[in-house]
């Protein structure tokens, strides 16, 4: 029904309403191979990682860990055990600031020297699938959805929702459809490419793993055209598959959002408040599927990650990070930073959260870490808002940014509501079409804060 | 200064709010083209009424500018020449006068439009009026006579009545005193003259009328770079101009006698000006489609039903103000739902 002519090569490329086109400047590192790095002196892993519960940390200061073993348990259904990533020494507690600008405690790790040919044999074991996986139908869904459990998997595409979660078909609601996500719209961010020209194989078992763990009966990748090779070598890796398809995505931001990318290929509309699953999908990254496989074929927890370091740095590339990594010790190896370079981003420019410092680990949601300069002086400076209606114009949610942010500016509560600030996505649209330079997103921000306040 | 983020000392390193990437047009921008769309417009006011065009836009200029400068220094309020509104409503304000207008007139306007119509809103952004339109309404209700004298266009191409006086004092002096009819004027009843000009003058703009309004031509010009650059939403225009022509389509299929052929009305009066310059702006239409869709067709249907039906020849500035005052009801009423349904709980 809806990737028919895909494999014809004239397939109509899906797209949702509005969105906007910025520069994606993806041309910096997507031609990098994913790369091993030296590890730091200090690895820094917050025991909160994920949205929900933290986890518990079972490990003391002194305490000799090794690659994988459990360090932090999970402390509910929503919420992720945490492993070690790497063999080492524990050293002291301490606290990091998250990525919500929340303080969580940190498990320190001092690891032992390990040589470079070791890192690239864990970089290619982690990439490449086992040689006699188990056949997909010989594995039951519930040992799938524990495998994820175990292995401390979140969603990789940067929202960090605990998967075993999302792969747990509740009673009463049936799930048809599964979709890889592996359109990757924020600008800069080459993660998801790398990993999908180099890992296919792997991407797909996990995505099959998924299939089968939700009882869905049909599978669709959806891939933004801007990225021909991973589009070619998706194909080459479902070739011969039944009910696993490709849609081509029009390189549109933010097409990576689950409620946009649902909209895009298959038509169908998540209420608002609710989840992907009330439509009968479930939406998972690229990276996510490829650490579910190997998750649950070599039973290897999430303790490693794809990320793009880009923009103003010397040697932009695509790395295989050990969680915990200090953002510095990845800039190094990344060449470090250029003279102009001012801010630094965990993510992608259009969603991710600038540092105040490079202290700062990467946790399992960075998907990148992007540079940007200074922004100009016109970008600096908000002016009033002239009606312009162009924020309304491209909001993918079909909000009111505009008057929700004026709504928020003034803490009107009741108003805030009427706009249904809560609705919106943070996708950032909004802000980046403003003509006179108005921060929506911060205002919507620090009115979704208030109402939560509010509420208790 | 940076107004959005703070600065860590260690390493300067900038926190700010996502998104850090922010689209290249400003307010500056989009005000700078709706200047340029409007020189093909000063131009053919300038080819049809020579001095009268540069004299008129240059005292708006002055009157607009000087008095959102000294509204600014009186509240102690940034300086906001800058961004350039103040210089599209002189021009716009400029192109709807006749091009005989007195400058004290042209004086009184342009602080009407510029201190009632947009300062004492609070400036850009905060009017619910198009400041333009509100100095012209001013105007027509403080000197009726004078904002209805036309001066005809400098070659008049045997159209209009002019007179040369010679030789005052023995020197032979050139004096111009001459006065027609618009278009559109010599379509209500009681009127002399009712020989239209023909279509391809009212095109042209080489016809009597405000001094940018008679241009379809310059001004259609104008209108596809806004287009093209999306500055402007096509909806208004369309709303309008179409709006109109069905307008005067069907009144004039029911009586032709009465009526004229609705093409005569898009080339006549301010109607094109009005679609693409004075109703498109930003600040005072509806911020959504639907909305403006609306905004366009109720401009557009009182423009034709004041010409047609009203006493003044020309509807186009008081249909815009009444669409303008509609604006927040009309936002209201199309206030769109959420993608995903509005939000429970």
């Amino acid at each position: 029904m809806v990737a028919t002519g895909v494999f014809s090569g004239f397939a109509k490329r899906k797209s949702f309403p509005r969105g906007v086109h910025p520069e994606y400047n993806k041309e910096l590192s997507r031609d990098k191979s994913i790369k091993s790095v030296p590890l730091p002196a200090e690895l820094i892993v917050p025991v909160q990682q994920h949205i929900g519960s933290a986890a518990n940390p079972v490990v003391k200061p002194r305490d000799e860990v090794k690659l994988g073993q459990l360090i932090a348990e999970s402390t509910g259904f929503v919420s992720a055990p945490i492993h070690s990533p790497v063999n080492g020494k524990v050293g002291p507690l301490t606290t990091v600031l998250s990525t919500v600008g929340k303080r969580v405690s940190a498990i320190t790790i001092k690891p032992e020297g390990v040589s470079e040919e070791e890192l690239n044999k864990q970089l290619g074991e982690y990439l490449h699938p086992v040689d006699n996986p188990r056949p997909i139908s010989e594995i039951a869904p519930d040992q799938i959805v524990e495998s994820a459990h175990n292995a401390g998997l979140v969603g990789l595409g940067g929202a960090t929702f605990p998967t075993h979660v999302k792969l747990k078909v509740r009673p009463g609601s049936k799930i048809d459809t599964v979709i890889l996500n592996g359109c990757e719209c924020e600008p800069y961010l080459t993660a998801d490419d790398r990993l999908m020209r180099e890992a296919a194989k792997q991407i797909i078992r996990g995505f099959l793993l998924a299939i089968r763990a939700v009882g869905a009966e049909r599978g669709v990748i959806g891939i933004e055209d801007n990225k021909p090779e991973a589009i070619e070598s998706m194909r080459e890796a479902i070739d011969g598959l039944d009910g696993v398809e490709i849609a081509i995505c029009k390189t549109q931001y933010p097409m990576g959002g689950e409620r946009q990318l649902i909209k895009a290929v298959l038509g169908r509309i998540v209420p608002t408040g609710g989840l992907p699953l009330d439509v009968g999908v479930v939406v998972i990254n690229v990276g996510t599927a490829h650490s579910l496989a190997n998750a649950v074929d070599k039973g290897k927890p999430l303790t490693h990650r794809v990320v793009t370091v880009t923009g103003l740095v010397n040697n932009p590339g695509n790395f295989l990070v050990p969680i915990g990594t200090p953002i510095g010790h990845l800039i190094e190896c990344a060449g470090g930073l250029k003279s102009e370079a001012r801010r630094v981003i965990l993510g992608g420019p259009m969603m991710g959260v600038t540092v105040p410092d490079l202290s700062i680990p990467v946790t399992k949601g960075t998907s990148g870490i992007t540079v940007l300069a200074e922004p100009s002086e016109v970008e600096k400076k908000e002016l009033s808002c002239i009606r312009c209606a162009r924020c309304v114009d491209h909001c993918p949610i079909r909000l009111n940014p505009t008057k929700i942010a004026h709504a928020a500016k003034f803490k009107d509560y009741e108003l805030m509501k009427k706009y249904d600030l809560l609705a919106c996505i943070e996708c950032g649209c909004c802000a980046y079409v403003c003509p006179s330079k108005i921060p929506l997103v911060q205002y919507i921000k620090t009115g979704k804060f208030l109402l939560a306040k509010a509420k208790g | 200064m940076n107004d959005i983020g703070t600065e860590s000392d260690k390493l300067r390193l900038i926190v700010e709010s996502s998104p850090h990437l922010r689209d290249k047009k400003t307010t500056r921008g989009l005000m700078l083209d709706v200047i340029i769309a409007l020189i093909p417009a000063l131009i053919a006011s300038v080819v049809f009424f020579r001095w009268n065009a540069i004299r008129v836009v240059g005292i708006s200029l002055l009157a607009c500018l000087l008095t959102e400068f000294i509204i600014n220094f009186v509240r102690r309020r940034p300086n906001s020449l800058l961004d350039l509104s103040a210089i599209i409503t002189a021009i716009i304000f400029a192109f709807s006068l006749p091009p005989g207008l007195p400058w004290y007139a042209i004086v009184l306007g342009g602080i009407v439009a510029i201190g009632v119509g947009k300062m004492l809103f609070g400036g850009l952004g905060q009017n619910i009026f198009n400041p333009a339109m509100v100095g012209r309404a001013f105007l027509m209700s403080a000197f009726p006579v004078l904002m209805t004298t036309w001066t005809p266009p400098a070659d008049t191409g045997g159209y209009g009545h002019r007179h040369r006086y010679g030789s005052v004092d023995g020197k032979s002096v050139k004096v111009e005193v001459t006065t027609s009819a618009t278009p559109l004027v010599r379509l209500k009843p009681g009127e002399k003259s009712r020989r239209l000009p023909r279509p391809i003058k009212l095109f042209i703009g080489n016809t009597c009328g405000s001094l940018g309004e008679t241009s379809v031509l310059a001004l259609l010009i104008g209108a596809v770079f806004l287009l093209i650059r999306g500055t402007i939403d096509w909806c208004i225009p369309a709303g309008m101009i179409g709006s109109a022509f069905v307008f005067g389509g069907v009144t004039y299929l029911l009586a032709p006698d009465k009526f004229v052929n609705p093409m005569f009305h898009l080339g006549a009066g301010a109607l094109i000006f009005g679609a693409f310059f004075i109703a498109t702006d930003l600040v005072t239409c509806p911020i959504s489609k639907t909305g403006r869709w609306i905004f366009g067709i109720g401009c557009g249907v009182l423009t034709m039903f004041i010409r047609q039906f009203g006493t003044y020849p020309e509807g186009v500035m008081f249909s815009v103000l009444m669409m303008n005052a509609l604006t927040p009801l009309i936002d209201r009423w199309t206030l769109q739902k959420p993608l995903g349904g509005h939000f429970r709980g």
